[in-house]
């Protein structure tokens, strides 16, 4: 088990240094950092003792050599933009991606799951029809598009609910972690970024559980089980619905990585101040440090994320927990 | 049982805190505002963007700075003279206070001026000129420039004092600046002279000011408070101004001005802005990049006067700009150079533009290419795309190439120069009609930076003649006439191709008062809430 776990590490650390080399030899395309950083009218002199100062006059290999060796020890250099040390603005802004992509695979899972369970039942019931159909349309409309609906909808003709940003916000844990989950109008800047975001996870999800409980529901042991004179309750969720388990597992794992990564859009759109606008905004301003440390992090998180999907299916399939037993005993 | 106790009291406690949050907002006055960018830190030496500038205007202030119609005022300097062509003398405002108390003396100035001039500082070219600086006394400062330097006041509108002794106590004396890792105090923290200072600052999401009572100006405000909270996307803030989540915003996009009209609550703000947005054209190489047949055919005035007369300006102004624009005969908004209003374009005709052609040996025209920003002007793809299909109406055949602005920059600007036809918008540094001469009308030259804008690289001796006169010419009058003269070799020569001024759209709440200003800054000392 600890040998599975460090191979898989080892695996992870190689496809993170590869996506930063990848990552890093595309920036040279991106446009020039400096021109981000001072005013049009500053002088042919001033842009190249910055560059040289930058050190953007060095061959790419040389740049990468030396971040990577920064970011080795923890340093991944300092924003051009915002001009403070990138490791300190992606931790405050870690908090606001986390709350709400994890509410909104909360939310997907919530909701998914029992539906998906539903639509397979009752698969010719007007009911599952109804929910097919809509989630065709939240599989199909894009993200953007949903959230500019929802804040048009709940904030300016309803007026419910804030169009933009996390609301009210108290530190929590010493000061590090910045919640939204404590105030009135925290809670209330959640909702629409939270269904925006989940939106597409939950209609995947659902279609996704329905589609295994049909084939679940068709098999041998379901009949043995039904002859046998089981509840209903216990068929359904017991013996199916554990079944059908594993793929989707599988899914919200890499649905995760998903969400914090594709949070972007929806961060945008709400003004969220999570990871994902300091990402495009890093596009944008061509901030070649903050670009990087991102991708590496997503990466990370792909890669941790993938570990501990591998991991729960031991603990769904008792088939992989003994071979993983003897597998580990014979080694 | 505990646990109900604890709910109801906790229950009880939020109940109470809104009705409070309630009382306080029916009393207090704040207005909430919204633009496109946060303000990345609070140096007001460690930023040269023009929103955070003048944003950090309500906080800092420099000593000349620009009423609402763009002239000069006195603000932390009650006056200035020139002592002689090399001197200056600042007169500085007696009684200003700092938000921390400290009282603003020469001795700011200089230690200012300094740090705007260090090593590490992005707005040092503003100060490079400055030779010497003597104090006289308290309140008198003697400015030794290297050669004349008639513009002095106007390149110092957005150079902000600070407190000496507040810096060195909190060891701010060095601009932040990402280059060498210098976080600086100043970054977080603000101590400037200005009306308002900031109480409150949560990265990327608000920064809440609060008037400052020890203020040395009169304020026409009746606010207790000020929040900014950045929204980038349009159409949220949009609706957040619809909601009424903010009172004021800006910019506006076009294409939600008449919907922000046609809303009870809200209105719309338009004047025209200063950045004039123009085309440009390789008027060095023989031979022009992306250009069919051999040669180069914007080194013939006919060529460059053809593709002037080519554009259907007023086409532009009414279906891309929704009227919104203000076509511009020559590279400077007539709001910062009287004279620019007196001139005319050449008159849109493609007829005498296909005559022009014919005569400079394309009669059937020729193939080139135009390079655009897609994210930088108002509109700035779909105004290109109009002018290549106005081109095509001519028998120029344009191949556009469009792209974002950081990468536009590195491909238009100096050394690389890729381009056949690029278009620019440019707002002067100092927003003085010498600026644009100097940078975008003057021949290259490494040196002096001359020219170092004027991408196309065309050469006029006389307008670099015009231009060393004007550099040590200090009677007010001559120097115009001499700038005028300039404009008009560049209009008559074609040199480059003026579009328009876009505008500034703002859009705000009824019941709020603010005072639109051309270079869009946003005085909170002027706001004032009704409602």
């Amino acid at each position: 088990m600890i040998r599975y776990v460090s191979g898989r590490l080892a695996q992870s650390l190689l496809v993170m240094f590869l996506v930063a080399a990848v990552a890093f030899s595309l920036f040279g395309f991106v446009g020039d950092p400096i021109r981000q950083m001072i005013t049009e009218d500053a002088s042919q002199a001033e842009i190249e003792r910055l560059r040289e100062v930058m050190g953007l006059n060095d061959p790419v290999t040389v740049q990468f050599w030396r971040y990577i060796s920064g970011a080795v020890h923890g340093d991944f250099g300092v924003s051009y933009f915002h001009k403070r040390p990138v490791g300190a603005l992606i931790a405050e802004r870690l908090p606001a991606t986390f709350e709400l992509a994890g509410l909104s695979v909360l939310l997907s899972i919530l909701i998914g799951i029992p539906l998906g369970v539903y639509t397979g039942l009752h698969r010719f019931g007007r009911g599952a029809r109804a929910l097919m159909a809509l989630s065709l349309v939240g599989i199909s409309i894009p993200t953007f598009l949903i959230g500019i609906m929802l804040i048009y909808l709940f904030s300016v003709i309803l007026g419910w609910l804030p169009s933009f940003g996390r609301g009210e916000t108290v530190t929590v844990l010493g000061g590090f972690w910045r919640t939204g989950f404590l105030t009135t109008s925290g809670l209330q800047s959640l909702i629409l970024p939270s269904i925006t975001l989940a939106l597409f996870q939950t209609t995947m999800i659902m279609r996704l559980v329905r589609a295994e409980m049909l084939d679940v529901m068709r098999t041998d042991y379901i009949k043995f089980a039904r002859a046998r004179g089981l509840g209903t309750q216990a068929i359904n969720f017991r013996h199916a619905l554990k079944n059908t388990l594993m793929p989707v597992v599988t899914v919200i794992g890499l649905q995760l990585g998903n969400v914090i990564a594709f949070a972007i859009i929806t961060e945008s759109v709400f003004q969220w101040p999570g990871m994902g606008r300091l990402f495009l905004q890093a596009i944008q301003q061509v901030d070649i440090p903050v670009m990087s440390a991102y991708l590496i992090m997503i990466a990370f998180f792909f890669v941790v994320i993938n570990l501990i999907t591998d991991l729960a299916y031991y603990a769904i399939d008792p088939r992989l927990r003994s071979n993983a037993l003897k597998g580990t005993a014979h080694a | 049982m505990k646990f109900t106790k604890q709910l109801a009291a906790s229950a009880f406690a939020i109940l109470s805190v809104c009705a409070l949050a309630g009382q306080a907002t029916a009393q207090e006055k704040v207005l909430r505002w919204s633009s496109q960018a946060a303000i990345a830190n609070l140096d007001p030496h460690g930023t040269t963007g023009a929103l955070p500038l003048s944003i950090l205007g309500n906080v800092y202030e420099p000593l000349v700075g620009r009423d609402k119609d763009m002239q000069l005022e006195p603000v932390l300097a009650e006056s200035w003279e020139v002592v002689n062509p090399t001197t200056w003398r600042f007169k500085l405002r007696d009684g200003v206070t700092f938000h921390n108390g400290n009282s603003f003396n020469a001795d700011d100035v200089i230690f200012s001026m300094q740090r705007v001039g260090n090593k590490y500082s992005f707005l040092r070219d503003r100060v490079s000129m400055i030779k010497e600086m003597n104090k006289i006394d308290d309140l008198t400062i003697e400015f030794v420039t290297n050669v004349p330097y008639p513009i002095l006041p106007q390149m110092w509108t957005s150079i902000y004092m600070m407190d000496k002794e507040w810096s060195e106590e909190n060891n701010a004396t060095v601009p932040s600046n990402s280059v060498e890792n210098i976080e600086s105090y100043a970054g977080q923290q603000s101590n400037g002279t200005g009306p308002f200072r900031v109480v409150e600052r949560v990265p990327e999401t608000r920064t809440v000011f609060e008037p400052y009572a020890g203020y040395w100006g009169k304020v026409e405000h009746n606010l207790d408070r000020v929040v900014y909270l950045p929204i980038t996307q349009d159409g949220t803030r949009v609706a957040a101004l619809l909601s009424g989540e903010i009172d004021m915003m800006f910019p506006v996009p076009l294409q939600d001005i008449a919907r922000l009209q046609d809303n009870a609550d809200t209105e719309v703000l338009i004047q025209p802005e200063l950045r004039t947005i123009m085309l440009g054209m390789d008027q060095r190489r023989d031979d022009a990049l992306q250009t069919e047949p051999e040669g180069n055919p914007f080194k013939d005035k006919r060529v460059r006067q053809a593709i002037y007369q080519a554009i259907d300006i007023d086409g532009i102004q009414q279906k891309i700009m929704n009227g919104l624009s203000e076509p511009a005969a020559t590279l400077i908004s007539p709001l910062l150079f009287a004279p620019a209003g007196k001139m005319q374009r050449y008159p849109y005709d493609p007829d005498a533009s296909r005559k022009l052609l014919a005569e400079a040996g394309y009669p059937d025209g020729f193939k080139t290419a135009l390079v655009c920003p897609n994210n930088r002007y108002v509109n700035d793809e779909r105004i290109c795309q109009a002018v290549t299909s106005m081109l095509a109406r001519v028998g120029i055949d344009v191949d556009l190439r469009t792209m974002n602005v950081s990468q536009y920059w590195k491909v238009v600007g100096r050394p690389v120069q890729e381009f056949a036809m690029y278009m620019m918008g440019w707002t002067p540094g100092g927003l003085d009609s010498y600026s644009v001469l100097f940078n975008l009308m003057g021949t290259w030259d490494e040196a002096s930076g001359r020219g170092r804008i004027n991408n196309g690289d065309f050469s006029n001796a006389r307008i670099d003649e015009i231009i060393a006169a004007v550099e040590s010419e200090t009677d007010q009058a001559k120097r115009d006439a001499l700038i005028e003269e300039a404009y008009q070799i560049v209009h008559d020569e074609v040199y480059y191709l003026p579009l328009h001024q876009q505008a500034v759209v703002w859009g705000v709440r009824k019941g709020v008062e603010v005072v639109q200003r051309p270079d869009d800054d946003f005085e909170f000392k002027t706001a004032r809430i009704t409602r």
